[in-house]
């Protein structure tokens, strides 16, 4: 009677073993977060309390609207209560797409060294830190929800129609996608830190960048022409606007499918790129003393 | 000496070793420097975009383009000075009451407040200064009408007592570090509290505005600590009538009371402040 060898067993089970291995690295990770819930639940009802300048600030803007031109009290196809709801909306998509501190973690592992064990341990760096970002996310979603849903209660007369089916499973599937996109997009300018020792530089920059030109400020149809076309072909968009803009009915018809299409085709292509920053970082890296 | 003069020349101590502090690491001032001019850059950039779409803000308020430009660069200018001035010792103070670094503050024989509110000054945010003051002069040269030499005092006056409402509120919730240990997510909501004041009064209208205007104005000030120095440099909104004067006496009563709570609070954490083992 032959038994299997063990190479063979591990070969199959490999799936299983990795399986195992992602679930466990979500637990460890959830139970660290759920330490921190009642600061959490404060803080993020606080960061609704710019909304409020807002709400008062675009009721203002729209109240001294130019009547007579046609498009009755709109900016850009948007009447107050779009506009609100948009600011609520996109709050929503960073809650979705914003990684804070993945991007300055992964360099501070570079620079200190601390990188090394992702060498030795049998654990790719970015499905760890895939994992515990996933796991930061659901912790935060399952406490986060009550603010979320205290507020949008509240302001539930902003939201004038709910989008239909079709509309729903795709803004979904957008918010799902910036979630990807954010974390491997931050993943890819954290890796650059194999080449650079300090980093912050870039990384304000494209806070920066991404708070002006991801729709976070304001909804970018605002911008002049040739400005707006340009920022609808940078990725950013997708990270605030584009969700928003679906939940909306901004994007419809075709737009809705090659928007996601676009948006998923950015996730491999940072997906891609961080892959290779990684493997290429690591080359290039050198480890010494412990 | 006397003693106000003896301040004086303490603070520009202070000032003067923080220059050199910051002169030292040069690349990191230039940094902070240019990163917090881009915030301010990208938030007139927004402006500018809302007013490509619309006359003022609120209608028959008065509010233009660079009317409302001249409240932004004020309102530069006052958050300039209290980041400068407190931003970085008020930080710093929870700091000294965890490690027990306050036990040093206090055998000195200066005011404890004093020493707490401005051991540093934060020179990068002066770009931010000089920004709302070429802001101001910029946009009131575009309206075309100068103010008196009486109305600047007026302006520099009310731009001080704006800056001292904002310390205020900041040390009031600095000095909780004593019975709370941390405060940061305190310094989160100074920062909201502040930003409401970041606009002109009047938006705040309607049946949720009213109400919301009335509590930030006279339960916590932090309406008048920007639009009362504004509305003199704008001939449209300036107060003439002895109504229109209410709002700023009040705020020099509401800068006196603010300031005293503040005084008030801050010396009852002294008391209870323990030391940490040291």
């Amino acid at each position: 009677m032959t038994y299997p060898s063990p190479a063979i067993v591990d070969t199959i089970f490999a799936p299983v073993y990795r399986w195992r291995l992602w679930i466990t690295i979500l637990r460890i990770s959830i139970q660290e977060r759920i330490i921190y819930r009642g600061d959490f639940m404060l803080g993020t009802l606080m960061r609704f309390l710019p909304i409020i300048t807002q709400i008062f600030l675009w009721g203002a803007v729209f109240s001294a609207l130019p009547t007579g031109n046609g498009s009755e009290g709109r900016i850009v196809g948007y009447s107050y209560h779009d506009m609100v709801a948009y600011y609520l909306l996109t709050m929503l998509s960073r809650a979705f797409s914003s990684m804070p501190g993945l991007a300055s973690g992964i360099t501070r592992e570079i620079r200190e060294g601390t990188i090394k064990r992702f060498i030795v341990q049998p654990i790719g760096l970015l499905e760890y830190l895939f994992f515990y970002r996933l796991a930061h996310k659901l912790v935060y979603y399952s406490v986060a929800i009550v603010p979320f849903a205290v507020v949008f209660y509240l302001c539930r007369g902003f939201f004038q129609e709910t989008p239909h089916g079709l509309v729903w499973a795709t803004y979904i599937a957008s918010l799902v996608l910036a979630f990807l996109l954010g974390f491997f997009l931050e993943a890819t300018l954290g890796l650059l830190g194999f080449w650079f020792l300090e980093v912050s530089s870039f990384l304000f920059i494209y806070m920066l960048l991404s708070f002006f030109f991801s729709g976070h400020m304001f909804p970018i149809d605002m911008l002049p022409e040739p400005m707006a076309t340009v920022v609808k072909l940078i990725p950013l968009q997708y990270l605030a606007y584009f969700p928003a803009a679906v939940f909306l009915g901004k994007v419809q018809g075709a737009a809705l499918v090659t928007g996601l299409l676009v948006q998923a085709g950015w996730v491999i292509v940072f997906a891609f790129l961080a892959q290779v920053a990684l493997r290429r970082g690591l080359r290039h890296y050198s480890g010494f003393g412990g | 000496m006397p003693q106000p003069l003896r301040y004086l020349q303490i603070f520009a101590t202070f000032a003067r070793n923080s220059l050199i502090r910051d002169m030292t690491f040069r690349a990191n001032f230039l940094i902070e420097f240019i990163s917090s001019l881009s915030w301010v850059f990208m938030n007139l950039g927004f402006y500018i975009l809302i007013f490509h779409y619309t006359p003022s803000l609120g209608r028959d308020t008065g509010w233009g383009k660079y009317e409302f430009f001249v409240f932004t660069g004020t309102a530069l200018m006052i958050n300039s000075l209290a980041g400068m001035l407190f931003m970085t010792n008020a930080d710093n103070f929870g700091e000294l009451i965890r490690r027990g670094g306050l036990d040093f503050v206090l055998v000195k024989p200066v005011d404890t407040q004093f020493l707490v509110s401005l051991q540093r000054v934060d020179w990068s945010s002066s770009g931010n200064f000089l920004v709302g003051l070429g802001l101001a002069v910029y946009s009131l040269r575009c309206l075309g009408v100068w103010p008196s030499p009486v109305t600047i005092v007026l302006y520099v006056f009310y731009l001080l007592c704006g800056v001292v409402i904002l310390y205020s509120l900041m040390f009031l919730l600095a000095a909780t570090a004593v019975w709370l240990g941390r405060n940061e997510t305190l310094f989160d909501f100074w920062f909201y509290i502040v930003s409401f004041g970041r606009y002109p009064m009047e938006i705040y209208e309607g049946r949720f505005g009213r109400p919301f205007r009335w509590f930030f104005t006279f339960i916590i000030p932090v309406l008048v600590a920007i639009n009362v120095p504004s509305r003199f440099l704008v001939q449209s909104i300036r107060p003439q009538s002895l109504e229109e004067w209410l709002l700023p006496l009040y705020t020099i009563a509401a800068t006196v009371i603010v300031f005293a709570v503040c005084r008030a609070v801050f010396q009852l954490a002294l008391h209870s402040y323990r030391s940490a083992s040291s």
